[in-house]
C-alpha cells in the first residue's frame, strides 16, 4: 500500500532518532555518571529508576490495550502472575532467572488468550470493570494457593549467570547481592527501551493501523474484512506478555514476593500513568510513569503529607493539561515547529472571525466562547 | 438458615445504598467515581464525630439512654447527609465539571477521580481530621430479637434491635431515593439526563445544575450509609478503596447506570457474601468464598456484560 508522503516525516524521523540516542545516552551513561558523583547518597536511584523502567513497561502494555479501544485495569494480574511464575520456576524448579522471565511472559500471554476470548468482547466501562475485578481475583488466587505460600513472603535468590546454551560463554554475569541494584538497572532500561521501540514499530506497522481502526469503529473495521477477534486477542496477548516480563523482573528486583506486590491500586496506577503521559503518543506511558513515580519518590521527605501533596499535584496537572503531558508537544508543534501552519491559521482566523465565535457559541458555552475567541486571536498575532 | 438470609438482606440493603450513589453518578456523568468508598468513609467518621459531640446533650436533658442515642444519631445522620451533599456538589462544580469540559476524552475523568480518592485517603487519617484509628458507635438500642426454635434450622435466630433499626433506616433511604427519582421534577430531569443527555438538554433540562445535584445525591447516599454502618462495625479512615471496588462490582451486577440494577446488585452481593461461606463451611473451604464469589462474578460479567438489567454497551 502506497502512503502519500507526509511533508514533515523526514524531520520527524530525525527528531525521533535524536531523541532516542539522547535518551539512551542519558540512561546508559548520563545517569550512572551522575550517580558516581556521590554514590553514598545517589545509589538508591538505581533501584528507583529500575522500578520506574519496569513499571513503564507494564504501562506500555496498558497503553496498547488503549490503542485497541479498551480501558485495561487488569495489568496488575499479569504483573503479579509474572512475578510468581518466574519466582516458582526459579525456586522450585531451579530454572535460570533469565529464562524464567521469558516463560513468565509466555505463560501470561497464553493465560491472556483464555481470559481475553470472553472478555475482549466487552467495551468501555464493562471491560474496565471486569479487568478491575480480575485483579481482585488474582490477589485472592495468590492468597489461597500453597505454591505461592499464601501470598506471604517468598524469598528469591539473585539471578544466576546466563551462558550461551551448550557452551560456557557467559552472556550476563551472575548478580551479586551488592551489585544487583546496578545490574537490574541496566537490565530494566534495556528491556524498557526494547519494549518502547517494539511498541513504536508495532503501532506504525500495518497491524498498528488495523488496531487503530478497532479504536475508531469495530463494526466498520469488521465489515471491511479486519479479523477483529484475532487482532484484539493478539494485542492483548502482547500487552500481557510485556506485563508478565515486567512483573518477573520487578519481583526479582525486590528479591521477595508477596501478594501486595501488585494490587488493584497498582492496576489503577498503570492506567493513571498512561493518562498522565497522554494516550496519543507511544512514549506517553514512559513520560507518565517517570513523572508520577519520580515525583512520588521525591515527595517522600514530606512524610505523612506525601500522598496529599501527590494527589493535589495530580489534580492541578489535570486542570492544566487534561489531555496528558504529551499534549504539550502538540502545543509546541503549533507554535515552534510549523511556522507555515501558524501563518495559515492566522490568515484563516483573520478572514472568518465571526464563524469561530458562532461555532463555539453553538456548543452552548457562551462564557468560554467569549473568553477563548479573543484570546486565541491575540495569541496568533 | 434464617440467620444467614437475614444477615444477607441486612448487608444487601447497605450495599444497595452504596451502589445507588455510584450508579447515579455514572449514569449522569459517565464518571467512574473511584472516590465513592472514600465518601462513604468520610460520612461514617463525620457522623461518629458529630454523634460524640452532641450525645451528652441528650443525657443532660434527662432523656433515657436509648432515646437520647436515637435522637442524637438522627441529628448526626441528617448533618452527615447535608455535609456530604455539600462536599459532592463542590467536587462536581470545581473539579469534575472543569476537567470534563477541558479534556478531549471522557476517560480522563478517571485520573481526576483517582486523584480525589488519593486526596481523601491522605486527608482522612491526618491528626487534625479524624486520626488513624478506626471507630464505631455503641449499639443504639440494647437487646435483641430472637427466636429459640426457627422453622428451618437448629440454631436460634438472633437479631439485635439496633440492626433492625439500621436496616429499617436503610430501606427507608432507598425508598425515599426511589420516590424522589420517580415522582419529583428534579428526579425526572435526572432520569432524562441519564437516558439521553442531548435530548434532555433540548427539552430544557439544565444539564449543569442537575449533574451537580446528581453528584451531590450520590455522595450523600454514600455518606448516609457510612453513618448507618458505623453503628454496626468499625470503620477506619483508609477503608475507602475496598468499598469502592465492592460498589463497582454491585453496579456491574445490576447494570451500569440503572437505578433498579444497583439495588438488585447490592442485594445479590450481600446475599452471596452471606450464603456462600455457609455453604462452603462443611467442606472446610470457607476462606475460598471471596475467591469463588469474585470469580463467579467475572464469569457472569464476561457472558452478560450488561448485568441483570442494563442496556448493552451503556
Amino acid at each position: 500500500m502506497k502512503v502519500k508522503p507526509h511533508t514533515e516525516s523526514g524531520l520527524k524521523t530525525w527528531v525521533g532518532l535524536a531523541a532516542l540516542v539522547l535518551a539512551m545516552g542519558l540512561f546508559y551513561f548520563g545517569i550512572p555518571a551522575l550517580i558516581a558523583q556521590n554514590p553514598e547518597v545517589y545509589s538508591r536511584y538505581y533501584t528507583t529508576l529500575s522500578g520506574i523502567a519496569l513499571l513503564s513497561m507494564a504501562s506500555a502494555g496498558v497503553w496498547l490495550t488503549f490503542y485497541i479501544g479498551r480501558i485495561n485495569i487488569g495489568q496488575g494480574v499479569f504483573c503479579l502472575f509474572g512475578a510468581y511464575i518466574s519466582g516458582i520456576l526459579v525456586v522450585n524448579y531451579g530454572m535460570n532467572f533469565w529464562y524464567s522471565a521469558i516463560w513468565a511472559g509466555v505463560i501470561c500471554s497464553l493465560l491472556s488468550f483464555l481470559i481475553g476470548l470472553p472478555i475482549l468482547r466487552l467495551r468501555g466501562v464493562y471491560f474496565a470493570m471486569v479487568t478491575l475485578i480480575s485483579t481482585q481475583v488474582a490477589t485472592l488466587v495468590v492468597q489461597n494457593l500453597a505454591i505461592t505460600k499464601q501470598g506471604r513472603s517468598f524469598a528469591l535468590p539473585p539471578p544466576a549467570a546466563l551462558t550461551l546454551p551448550g557452551t560456557d560463554i557467559v552472556v550476563i554475569p551472575a548478580f551479586t547481592l551488592e551489585g544487583a541494584a546496578v545490574g537490574f538497572y541496566f537490565a530494566a532500561i534495556t528491556l524498557m527501551i526494547l519494549t518502547f521501540l517494539g511498541l513504536y514499530r508495532l503501532v506504525n506497522s500495518r497491524i498498528g493501523q488495523l488496531c487503530k481502526s478497532l479504536q475508531q469503529n469495530e463494526e466498520l473495521a469488521s465489515s471491511l474484512g479486519v479479523n477483529i477477534v484475532w487482532l484484539r486477542l493478539v494485542a492483548y496477548a502482547i500487552s500481557c506478555f510485556v506485563g508478565g516480563v515486567a512483573g518477573a523482573f520487578y519481583g526479582a528486583q525486590q528479591a521477595n514476593l508477596n501478594v501486595s506486590l501488585f494490587t488493584v491500586q497498582d492496576s489503577v496506577n498503570f492506567l493513571l500513568y498512561c493518562f498522565m503521559g497522554g494516550l496519543n503518543y507511544v512514549v506517553g506511558p514512559l513520560i507518565g510513569t517517570i513523572t508520577l513515580r519520580l515525583g512520588w519518590d521525591q515527595l517522600s521527605p514530606t512524610g505523612e503529607y506525601q500522598l496529599a501533596i501527590y494527589a493535589l499535584a495530580l489534580i492541578i496537572l489535570m486542570f492544566i493539561l487534561p489531555n496528558g503531558l504529551m499534549s504539550l508537544v502538540e502545543e509546541g508543534k503549533k507554535w515552534f515547529i510549523r511556522p507555515n501552519h501558524r501563518q495559515k491559521l492566522q490568515s484563516m482566523s483573520a478572514q472568518k472571525p465571526v464563524k469561530t465565535v458562532a461555532k463555539s457559541a453553538a456548543k452552548k458555552r457562551p462564557k468560554t466562547a467569549a473568553k477563548t475567541a479573543p484570546k486565541s486571536n491575540k495569541g496568533r498575532k | 438458615m434464617e440467620q444467614v438470609i437475614a444477615n444477607g438482606l441486612f448487608t444487601g440493603a447497605q450495599y444497595a445504598l452504596i451502589a445507588l450513589g455510584l450508579t447515579l453518578i455514572f449514569g449522569l456523568m459517565n464518571v467512574l467515581n473511584f472516590a465513592h468508598g472514600q465518601m462513604f468513609v468520610l460520612g461514617a467518621l463525620f457522623a461518629y464525630t458529630i454523634f460524640n459531640h452532641i450525645v451528652e446533650l441528650g443525657w443532660f436533658l434527662g432523656m433515657t439512654p436509648w432515646l437520647a442515642n436515637i435522637l442524637t444519631f438522627m441529628v448526626a445522620l441528617v448533618a452527615t447527609l447535608v455535609f456530604l451533599a455539600f462536599v459532592g456538589a463542590l467536587f462536581e462544580r470545581f473539579l469534575f465539571r472543569t476537567v470534563i469540559k477541558r479534556s478531549s476524552r471522557d476517560e480522563s475523568t478517571m485520573l481526576l477521580a483517582a486523584a480525589t480518592a488519593f486526596l481523601l485517603d491522605a486527608l482522612l487519617p491526618m491528626k487534625h481530621v479524624f486520626g488513624e484509628l478506626s471507630h464505631s458507635l455503641p449499639a443504639l438500642i440494647e437487646g435483641s430479637f430472637s427466636i429459640e426454635q426457627p422453622w428451618f434450622s437448629d440454631t436460634p435466630f438472633y437479631m439485635p434491635y439496633s440492626k433492625v433499626f439500621i436496616g429499617g433506616l436503610a430501606l427507608f433511604l432507598i425508598a425515599g431515593f426511589m420516590a424522589f427519582m420517580q415522582y419529583t421534577k428534579p428526579g425526572r430531569a435526572m432520569r432524562a439526563l441519564a437516558q439521553d443527555k442531548i435530548a434532555a438538554q433540548l427539552m430544557g433540562v439544565h444539564v449543569d445544575r442537575f449533574t451537580m445535584l446528581g453528584f451531590a445525591l450520590g455522595a450523600m447516599l454514600a455518606g448516609g450509609i457510612g453513618a448507618l454502618i458505623v453503628t454496626i462495625t468499625n470503620i477506619g479512615p483508609t477503608a475507602g478503596s475496598s468499598f469502592s471496588i465492592k460498589a463497582f462490582i454491585m453496579v456491574m451486577i445490576g447494570g451500569a447506570g440503572v437505578v433498579g440494577g444497583a439495588i438488585a446488585g447490592g442485594f445479590v452481593l450481600g446475599m452471596m457474601e452471606s450464603i456462600v461461606p455457609t455453604l462452603l463451611a462443611p467442606y472446610d473451604l470457607a476462606n475460598l468464598s471471596d475467591l469463588i464469589i469474585f470469580a463467579a462474578l467475572m464469569i457472569f460479567l464476561s457472558f452478560r456484560p450488561q448485568g441483570l438489567m442494563g442496556k448493552p454497551w451503556g
